[in-house]
C-alpha cells in the first residue's frame, strides 16, 4: 500500500496568534526594535558629538521634541519588560551547581539585577550624574 | 465511581480515501480517574475500530501517546480527562510532522536528527580493561542526570515555533540529549558533536521561545540544555581568538 502522509502548512506571518505563549514570546522579539532605534539614535548622538557643538545643538533638540520624548518613555517601558522577562529566565542559561545541588533559580536572577544596578550606577558616576 | 460523557473531537486522516484531515466527533462516557489515552481506547473498542494511533505503557514512561489535546502537545495517558476545562476535547496528532493516518504521525525526521547528534558515549582515550571502571561521582551524574529523562514522546517539536517555520533546525530533544552527553564526565565527544550542534541549524536557531519547556511531560527543560550550549559554543568562539584553545569550529 502506498502510503500518502499529510503535511499541515502553517502560516509564516500569522502563526503566533493562534497560542497565548507564541503571542507573547513575539511580544518579547518585537521589543528588540525598539531598543534597536534607541540604540541607533544615540549613535546619531556619538557623532553628533564628534561634529562639533552645532551639531550635537542639533541632536540635543531634536532629543527635545515631543514626539522623541514620547518615543523615549515607550522605549524605557518596553525595555523594563525585555529586561525582566529576561533576567527571569537566565538561571535557564547558567544553571550554578555547587557540590551536589543546584543554587535557586532566583539567587542567579538577583545576580543579574544587582549586576544591573551596579553598572547603571557606575555609567551614572562616570556621566557625573553623582556631582549634582 | 462517577461518569460523565465527553465529546471528543477527533482529527482523522484517512490517506486512502481522505484528500485532507477532518474532525470526527465522538460520546464517550468516562469515568472520573481516566486519562484521554482512556477515552480514546473506548473508542477504539466500543465506537470506532478504524481509529489509528499509537500507545504502549500509559504510564508516562514510552512518550508514544504524544498528540495535541486542546491544541497544545501532551502525552495523552498524563492528561486527566477532569483536569481539561469543561466542552469537547479536541484532539490531534502531533503538529509540525507530516500525519502519517488519523493521530500517527511520520517520525523519520525527529529521529534522523537523534542520531545526528551522536547520542552516545565517545572516548577519545581508551581505559584498559584492568583500570576498572569509570566511575562517576553523584555531583557529576547529577549535572546531567535530569536531561537522561527525555523519552522521545516529541511534544517539545510540536510545541517549537522554530521547529514549525525552518524544519531543517535540529531542535530540542536531540539537541538536549546532545547535551547530556556533553556533560557526562565519561565523555570525549564534544568537538565531535559541535559540528551539528553549534551550526545554524543546531542551537542558533533557537529562538529560547521556550515552549519546549512548559510541554515537557518529564520537565527536562529543553531550553535550558540549549541555552548552556549556546554560552559553551561562544565562550569557546572567545577562546579560540585569545589563542586559549576552546574546542573546535
Amino acid at each position: 500500500m502506498s502510503r500518502k502522509p499529510y503535511v499541515r502548512e502553517i502560516s509564516h506571518t500569522t502563526w503566533y496568534l493562534a497560542r497565548r505563549r507564541d503571542l507573547l514570546h513575539m511580544a518579547q522579539e518585537v521589543t528588540s526594535l525598539f531598543i534597536g532605534i534607541y540604540t541607533i539614535m544615540l549613535l546619531w548622538g556619538v557623532k553628533a558629538l564628534s561634529e562639533g557643538p552645532g551639531a550635537y545643538q542639533v541632536f540635543l533638540d531634536a532629543l527635545g521634541s515631543p514626539l522623541v520624548i514620547a518615543f523615549n518613555w515607550i522605549t524605557f517601558v518596553i525595555m523594563l519588560y525585555h529586561s525582566i522577562s529576561w533576567f527571569s529566565v537566565t538561571p535557564k542559561a547558567m544553571p550554578v551547581q555547587i557540590g551536589e545541588e543546584f543554587l535557586p533559580g532566583g539567587i542567579i536572577a538577583a545576580g543579574h539585577y544587582i549586576a544591573w544596578v551596579v553598572v547603571s550606577a557606575v555609567i551614572y558616576y562616570l556621566a557625573g550624574g553623582f556631582n549634582g | 465511581m462517577t461518569q460523565r460523557t465527553v465529546e471528543l473531537s477527533i482529527l482523522r486522516y484517512r490517506p486512502e480515501e481522505d484528500d485532507k484531515p477532518w474532525f470526527q466527533t465522538y460520546q464517550v462516557p468516562c469515568d472520573e480517574d481516566w486519562v484521554v489515552l482512556d477515552a480514546i481506547n473506548y473508542v477504539k473498542d466500543h465506537l470506532d475500530g478504524s481509529l489509528s494511533y499509537r500507545w504502549s505503557c500509559h504510564m508516562a514512561v514510552c512518550g508514544s501517546c504524544s498528540m495535541m489535546i486542546n491544541g497544545d502537545p501532551a502525552l495523552s495517558c498524563k492528561t486527566f480527562i477532569r483536569d481539561l476545562p469543561e466542552g469537547p476535547v479536541r484532539i490531534e496528532p502531533l503538529a509540525n510532522f507530516p500525519i502519517e493516518r488519523d493521530l500517527v504521525v511520520v517520525m523519520d525526521d525527529f529521529m534522523e536528527k537523534l542520531q545526528r547528534v551522536k547520542p552516545y558515549l565517545i572516548r577519545s582515550t581508551e581505559k584498559p580493561l584492568e583500570e576498572g571502571q569509570h566511575l562517576q561521582s553523584p555531583a557529576e551524574l547529577k549535572k546531567f542526570k535530569q536531561y537522561t529523562l527525555c523519552i522521545n514522546c516529541a511534544c517539545c517539536y510540536s510545541a517549537c515555533p522554530q521547529y514549525a517555520l525552518i524544519p531543517e533546525f535540529i531542535g530540542p530533544a536531540a539537541l538536549t540529549l546532545a547535551h547530556r552527553y556533553n556533560q557526562d564526565s565519561r565523555d570525549q565527544g564534544r568537538d565531535e558533536r559541535e559540528d551539528v550542534v553549534a551550526s545554524n541549524e543546531g542551537i542558533w536557531d533557537c529562538s529560547f521561545a521556550g515552549a519546549c519547556s512548559d510541554v515537557c511531560p518529564k520537565h527536562v527543560d529543553p531550553a535550558s540544555a540549549v541555552q548552556q550550549m549556546k554560552i559553551a559554543s561562544t565562550v569557546d568562539w572567545f577562546m579560540r581568538r585569545l589563542g586559549l584553545g576552546g574546542g573546535k569550529s
